[in-house]
């Protein structure tokens, strides 16, 4: 054990040497964000005019915008001006074996317990042809087609199902919505696209196809699932792996559509570079996440385990339109060194037996610092609405800081909304019971943390719970002395 | 009113730097964060003339509401009225001064305390107060006096059939190791419209004790805004009761410093909205000290159109360890067409600490409706003697007895006025 911590605080306190390199690319387009690139990104994607359309109506009402400052988080001034917002995929340099691959994320691979195939394809090494990618993806693909499922990159739904794209892009989280919606709804780049035809229960994890297939959606990510009636879906986004991108703000938009009896299980690991020991570099992560429980007895949840980027700015919320439909927020975010996360949920209901249920776990560590902030609204019809909240904290050391801001709004009598909180560090007693059996205090500080995140990770898909575990003991690293 | 000469250059100074600051912020609009859900444009919209001390019903207001065996300091219109106060019960170890006369008179403590107890820039309302300030009762406490005599003021506002704006001031100082009960009732004359802009200081010395009652009687057409702030020093205690049944838009700040090792402070309060009634509350909690102790707690019922508003701010400060902080809300809705809004707000920056909020919105429990109609009470009764004990809680904390018993007659009273009672 104790070979392993030394290695980890080895690990932990080195620099990622290799900094955000960038390849020399072709067919990047001029720094700058004016209507012009707008036009640009959509021709050079071959859209149709409508979205072009409403891109524009994005463009324009988001220079009317501010930029929120009401969030609990510091960070430089963004150069909107300054980046270039269209850059065609490009090839990564291939790897002859995994000895190429940075040492530093081989051994996080290691320790996540990512096979070693998988471990090839996501640091880009030269693949044997028994898990080639493509044959794999292939194979999932005529299976989901059998039976009817669409699942591809947004891109492709514009030209293959433009009348489902047209029918719900920004249905739920409109392209006025916020600043930073508005802007990926300008700009997007690319994402995904899931259509679960009515009375389909998708047989597999969405996640694992993910997995191979997905590679450099970009910074202004965009990802559409609706599931028709009666339909289920299971979907993951992210990956344990840790992420290094040169793109320093990140403003994905995501919707979610369940209609009547469906259900769509959305879970989320985010570990993208969160910046060195001393706080710099690292990413601005603006997302707006929104489901919609359109029909009766619909139900959407989504889970997160987000222990990346410097900055973390997301809600991900479900309108509980439908008479009896469920919503649901687990959430599981891990601030250490210099990261900070103001991260919560929405929960409006608006039908009948409506209920929802939040269950967040914040761990501030080092300087890091966690912000709870979510809303339960009941309006007016939703009679015999029910509302589940808790917020628990975590702090290890006594220089980060846990924040709690729910806001409750009530406007039926016949409901019931309960939020609690907590917050507290983790026990000496405990840390001194472990130690006193021969258990190292970093591997005891993980066992606890695991304890409390438990609620959480239960809900995620069995290998993510086992890899998210893991995950958050790489996080918190050298978080205690 | 006075002339310069009368007023010293402090309070001219403080005067001029809250008009300033008034000045630059203005009004505050719901694009605010703390005023999100309050929105106070009917105060902005209304004229108001600048109230005389004095307007007719004054006197019968003020003995109204008479708690036997008190110190009674009486404030009309903001300015302190000696002929309605009665000071034959004062006992040994308690100065009072009107804050005028005091100001005049180079009062002993009085430029020290007042103004600075905290920092007016937070709260555009209390600059507003600060920036007319005139007069108002100051109250200081002997070190090492233990006061049982109750202090009650009574602060009565309103103009013989003109809307007026009041900006009364009360300054509470008490010394170390001293001991006091003090109460704090609004009222005014039944429908009349008028603007009551109040604020109170508290200094709690080193092992002070201070049980402080805010009782808010307020017209129905009245549009209320207090701001109490208490600083406690180490080992003091700061209790505070908030009772509110008044005002068509009332705006509650209380703010509880803790600044000292060991201090300790309750903060709870209990309020009735009905009709179309807007009741705002933020409380803030500083716990700036390790080893300091909170209790907060606040209930709220809700009927007709009305609008409430709980904003619960703990704040943890780095080196506050050890600190133990407890906050709960709850809220009753009578009404599909009343609102409320309960934000509880933690904010921790320090790890070795207890800190716990809950919020909870229900309706009574038609259980225990049925339970007690069972026995032969009516529906109306039986969801009195519920919301009885449901306030009982918070009102069971009122130490003077005399004043609880009123306060208790003018709840079931503001039960009958309007809470209709669905079938």
């Amino acid at each position: 054990m104790s070979t392993t911590t030394e290695q980890i605080e080895k690990l932990a306190n080195t620099e990622y040497k290799y900094g955000f390199v960038t390849d020399v690319e072709q067919d990047i387009a001029p720094k700058g964000l004016n209507e012009d690139i707008v036009r640009l990104i959509s021709s050079k994607k071959g859209e149709p005019e409508w979205l072009l359309e409403w891109r524009l109506k994005a463009f324009r009402a988001w220079l009317k915008m501010e930029e929120p400052k009401w969030q609990n988080v510091q960070y430089a001034p963004i150069d909107y001006q300054g980046t270039s917002y269209y850059a065609a995929p490009k090839e990564k340099k291939k790897l002859n074996s995994l000895d190429e691959v940075d040492p530093e994320i081989r051994a996080t691979f290691d320790k996540l317990g990512i096979p070693i195939e998988e471990q090839k394809l996501l640091s880009n090494v030269a693949v044997d042809a028994v898990f080639d990618s493509v044959s794999v993806a292939t194979t999932f693909r005529s299976k989901l087609a059998e039976l009817g499922i669409i699942f591809c990159s947004f891109s492709e739904a514009v030209k293959d199902h433009p009348e489902l794209v047209q029918q719900y892009i920004g249905s739920v989280v409109p392209h006025t919505d916020n600043y930073f919606a508005a802007l990926n709804s300008a700009v997007f780049s690319d994402g995904s696209f899931v259509y679960i035809p009515r009375g389909v229960k998708c047989p597999m994890e969405l996640s694992t196809y993910f997995r191979i297939n997905a590679q450099n959606t970009g910074q202004f990510e965009r990802t559409l699932i609706v599931a028709d009636e009666g339909a289920s879906v299971s979907y993951l986004e992210g990956c344990t792996a840790p992420k290094r991108d040169e793109n320093q703000l990140h403003a994905a938009v995501v919707e979610l559509v369940a209609h009547t009896d469906a259900t769509i299980k959305y879970s989320t690991v985010q570990n993208w570079y969160p910046g060195d020991k001393h706080g710099t570099g690292g990413i601005y992560n603006f997302v707006t996440k929104r489901g919609i429980c359109k029909g009766d007895r619909s139900k959407i949840t989504w889970t997160q385990v987000e222990t990346g980027s410097s900055v973390t700015w997301k809600y991900p919320s479900c309108i509980l339109q439908g008479h009896d439909s469920v919503g649901e927020f687990y959430s599981v975010a891990v601030t250490n060194n210099f990261q900070q996360a103001d991260t919560g949920t929405k929960m409006i209901h608006l039908g009948r037996n409506t209920r929802s249920t939040i269950v967040s776990k914040g761990i501030s560590a080092g300087r890091g610092q966690n912000t709870y902030r979510g809303a339960v609204k009941i309006g007016k019809n939703a009679r015999n609405a029910r509302n589940y909240s808790q917020c628990d904290s975590l702090l290890i050391g006594d220089r980060c800081g846990a924040h709690t801001f729910p806001y409750l709004e009530i406007k039926n009598t016949t409901a019931k909304v309960e939020h609690e909180a907590s917050t507290s560090k983790i026990g000496e007693d405990q840390i001194f019971y472990c130690e006193s059996r021969g258990i190292a205090k970093e591997d005891a500080i993980n066992m606890i943390v695991s304890g409390f995140c438990k609620e959480v990770f239960r809900e995620l898909p069995m290998e993510f719970a086992v890899e998210a575990q893991k995950l958050l003991g790489i996080s918190l690293e050298g978080s205690v002395g | 009113m006075e002339t310069l000469v009368q007023v010293p250059a402090w309070v001219r100074e403080r005067r001029e730097r809250a008009a300033r600051r008034f000045a630059a912020v203005g009004f505050p609009t719901t694009k605010l964060e703390d005023w999100r859900f309050t929105n106070i444009a009917p105060i902005a919209e209304t004229t108001f003339a600048d109230a005389e001390g004095w307007f007719a019903p004054a006197a019968s207001l003020v003995s109204s509401v008479g708690v036997a065996g008190s110190v009674r300091l009486a404030i009309v219109n903001g300015q302190f009225a000696a002929g309605l106060s009665d000071l034959s019960a004062l006992p040994k170890g308690i100065r009072i001064a009107g804050l005028r006369d005091g100001a005049r008179d180079g009062t002993d403590g009085l430029e020290q305390h007042l103004g600075t107890v905290f920092s007016i820039d937070a709260h555009p309302l209390a600059a507003l107060n600060t920036s007319r300030l005139d007069d108002g009762v100051a109250i200081f406490i002997t070190a090492g006096a233990g006061v049982d005599t109750p202090i009650h003021i009574v602060t009565v506002t309103g103009g013989d059939g003109q809307a007026v704006a009041a900006h009364p001031r009360v300054l509470v100082v008490a010394g170390a190791n001293s001991r006091v009960r003090i109460a704090h009732t609004f009222i005014g004359a039944p429908g009349s419209i008028y603007f009551n802009n109040a604020v109170s200081e508290v200094v709690v010395g080193e092992g002070a004790s201070i049980d402080y009652y805010t009782d808010q009687r307020e017209s129905e057409e009245a549009f209320h805004i207090a701001n109490l702030q208490a600083h406690v020093s180490a080992k003091g205690v700061f209790s505070s009761h908030a009772f509110s049944i008044g005002a068509r838009i009332q705006r509650h700040d209380i703010g509880i410093a803790l600044e000292g090792e060991g201090a300790d402070c309750t903060m709870n309060g209990v309020y009735l909205a009905d009709g179309a009634r807007l009741m705002d509350t933020h409380t803030a909690l500083d716990h700036a000290m390790p080893h300091c102790t909170s209790h907060e707690l606040y209930k709220g019922i809700l009927a007709g159109k009305a609008k409430a508003v709980f904003n619960g701010r703990i704040i943890v400060r780095i080196d506050a360890q050890k600190t133990d902080a407890k906050q709960t809300n709850r809220a009753l809705l009578l009404s599909d067409d009343a609102t409320i809004n309960s934000n509880p707000q933690l904010e921790i920056f320090a790890d070795d600490v207890k800190c716990t909020h809950g919020a909870a919105v229900g309706q009574l429990d038609e259980e225990a409706m049925f339970y007690l109609q069972a026995r032969g009470l009516t529906r109306i009764e039986a969801r009195d003697m519920l919301l009885h004990a449901f306030a009982g809680e918070v009102l069971d904390g009122v130490k003077i007895p005399a004043l609880r018993e009123q306060l208790e007659t003018a709840f079931f009273t503001a039960l009958a006025r309007d809470v209709e009672l669905k079938a």
